[in-house]
């Protein structure tokens, strides 16, 4: 848009340019500071959301920029899509959404360094330019193909378990090893088509064959490591391009995803190297739990709705199976209930509870319970012991004492609620039958324990039902 | 080279930075998080504008134009989606 402007701002635009560039820096950073909490969470997404616009908007005036046609056709086509999807998707759909979301935005990043690479080359390419022009297809490639595996994964049009070829971890090693050389021949010999393309190809194919392996259950650390690389990507392709604000942008959110992926290995008690080349997650149907002939207590909605109606503290324990079942907002109905009744309620909240970190607080928002009402593991893992009942809706694994207590048990020393030094534990449960990790749980059969067998949401209205009576 | 070096630099205190703004953030907040940084990544959209809008061939244009509709997605997606999710997080009325 430059074009338009009067001869004497014309000089002044490059360095205009960089300085709003500096200036949507700032708003990513603070804004990204603002994610950080919940009362400033919404301002900071939209901090960063203004700071994307400042960019968008400053760069139609570079230069370079002498046609509209694609720029117009391009941004209508994809605000269009993205607002729709982002509309219309399930809560419980989060994480798929956001692989899809990640695939597209690495894919453009290889695109970006694709398209300049086709502006400018080979002869005004250097060394530098070349190789980053090389990470940058490389990064942006696995992110779109490894992303969309990850979305089929959790939609279930991949089957969740592990699909690999014999020796997948040595193949897998080998393709990135050759990818690695293929990006430096590619800086040597650029004019090479073919170079360029088995690049490309075998990029692509890193891609599927990194997450096709990966259970299910460990797909939120992938996408979390996914979203770092695309960063990546997006701060090669500024490398390439020479753009600060991309190199910027890309670093922050390539650093932020390594962080983030961390925090969620750690809460599932994973190492990153165990999710990549094992395939312990969402394998439910290989063990099958021997529950020998120890006998449950089971209970009832009247009795649930007494015990809970008479005690002072009741911590609520949700986990996927809420979600499943649809039932968060009869859950919020009992807790409003019970709270009527004087009792405190709190919801304790597993790091995995959902389908990937922080997915159940975001469905419980969505039920209007207050943040404030939903504590964090290590928040309330030292209220158990003064608590008198509490609610275990759909959870299983992030409740399991096998976790302290049984050396080799698939989730030894994962960090886990600790329900069982409350004075009563409720499990709301379709069945005995395992959870991911397919191990038995102990917890069901503790004396302190009663199970209330039958759908959550089922069992919820029942309860909700039981507990109106009693007034 | 010295352009290498100065964009390495950034790179790497910008990483630095990204490290630190994430370390303390509590788990309730992850999954808008991720999909607020995830929608950030999208900024190559830039670069996908600077490369539809060449003059230089058709071809890149064209590869420029899918690069945007590709990044669009991602940013427009990514930061309404998590408008959504905020708009949830309430605290308690008194």
């Amino acid at each position: 848009m430059s074009q338009f402007l009067p001869e004497f701002l014309q000089s002044y635009i490059p360095n205009t340019i960089q300085l709003v560039y500096l200036v949507a820096t700032g708003f990513f950073i603070v804004g990204i500071k603002r994610l950080g909490s919940p009362a400033t969470a919404r301002n900071g997404n939209q901090l960063a959301s203004f700071g994307m616009l400042l960019g968008v908007i400053i760069t139609l005036f570079d230069q370079e920029i002498v046609s509209f046609e694609f720029i117009i056709a391009g941004v209508v086509i994809g605000s269009l899509l993205g607002a729709i999807a982002a509309k219309k998707v399930q809560m419980t759909a989060m994480p798929e959404m956001v692989a899809v979301f990640n695939g597209f935005g690495g894919g453009a990043s290889a695109l970006v360094a694709w398209g300049e690479f086709t502006r400018f080359a080979p002869d005004l390419f250097d060394t530098q330019s070349l190789v980053t022009t090389g990470l940058s297809i490389l990064i942006g490639s696995i992110t779109f193909t490894g992303s969309f595996v990850a979305f089929g994964k959790l939609k279930g049009f991949i089957n969740g378990g592990r699909i690999a070829l014999p020796g997948q971890n040595y193949i897998n090693l080998t393709l990135s090893f050759a990818a690695l050389i293929l990006v430096g021949w590619f800086a040597y010999d650029p004019g090479s088509e073919i170079i360029f393309w088995s690049l490309f190809a075998l990029a692509l194919i890193i891609g599927l064959f990194t997450v096709l392996p990966i259970g299910g259950a460990d797909m939120p650390v992938v996408i979390s490591l996914l979203n770092s690389y695309s960063g990546i990507a997006a701060s090669m392709a500024g490398f390439v391009l020479g753009n600060n604000l991309l190199i910027i942008s890309g670093a922050l959110v390539g650093a932020a995803g390594l962080i983030l992926t961390n925090i969620m290995c750690k809460a599932m008690n994973r190492t990153l190297a165990s999710v990549l080349f094992s395939s312990f997650g969402g394998d439910s149907a290989g063990a099958v739990a021997d529950t020998g002939d120890r006998s449950v207590q089971q209970t009832t909605a009247d009795d649930v709705a007494i015990q809970c109606s008479y005690a002072k503290k009741v911590v609520i324990a949700p986990g996927y199976g809420l979600a499943v079942a649809q039932a968060q907002h009869v859950l919020k109905e009992v807790a409003s209930l019970l709270e009527d009744k004087g009792v405190t309620v709190k919801y304790g909240i597993h790091p995995v509870a959902g389908r990937m970190p922080g997915h159940m607080n975001v469905l419980l928002a969505e039920a209007d319970v207050p943040y404030d009402q939903l504590y964090d593991m290590d928040q309330i893992n030292p209220e158990f012991s003064s608590t008198d009942v509490v609610l275990i809706i759909g959870a299983n694994d992030v409740v399991n004492p096998a976790a302290k207590t049984t050396v080799g048990s698939p989730i030894y020393g994962m960090p886990i609620l600790n329900v069982d030094e409350a004075k009563r534990t409720i499990v709301f449960k379709r069945s005995m039958s395992p959870g991911y990790a397919g191990i038995d749980n102990d917890l069901f059969y503790d004396d302190k324990n009663q199970m209330f067998f039958g759908d959550a949401k089922k069992s919820l209205q029942e309860l909700a039902a039981a507990i109106k009576e009693l007034d | 080279m010295e352009d290498l070096i100065f964009n390495l630099f950034i790179f790497v205190l910008a990483s630095f930075v990204g490290f630190e703004l994430i370390t303390k953030v509590p788990p309730t907040l992850h999954t808008p998080l991720m999909s607020g940084a995830n929608a950030i990544s999208g900024i190559t959209l830039i670069g996908a504008l600077i490369i539809a809008g060449g003059p230089e061939s058709v071809y890149a244009q064209w590869i420029g134009f899918a690069a945007i509709v590709f990044a669009t997605i991602n940013v427009v997606g990514g930061f309404m989606v998590t408008d959504r999710m905020l708009e949830m997080f309430k605290k308690k009325e008194e």
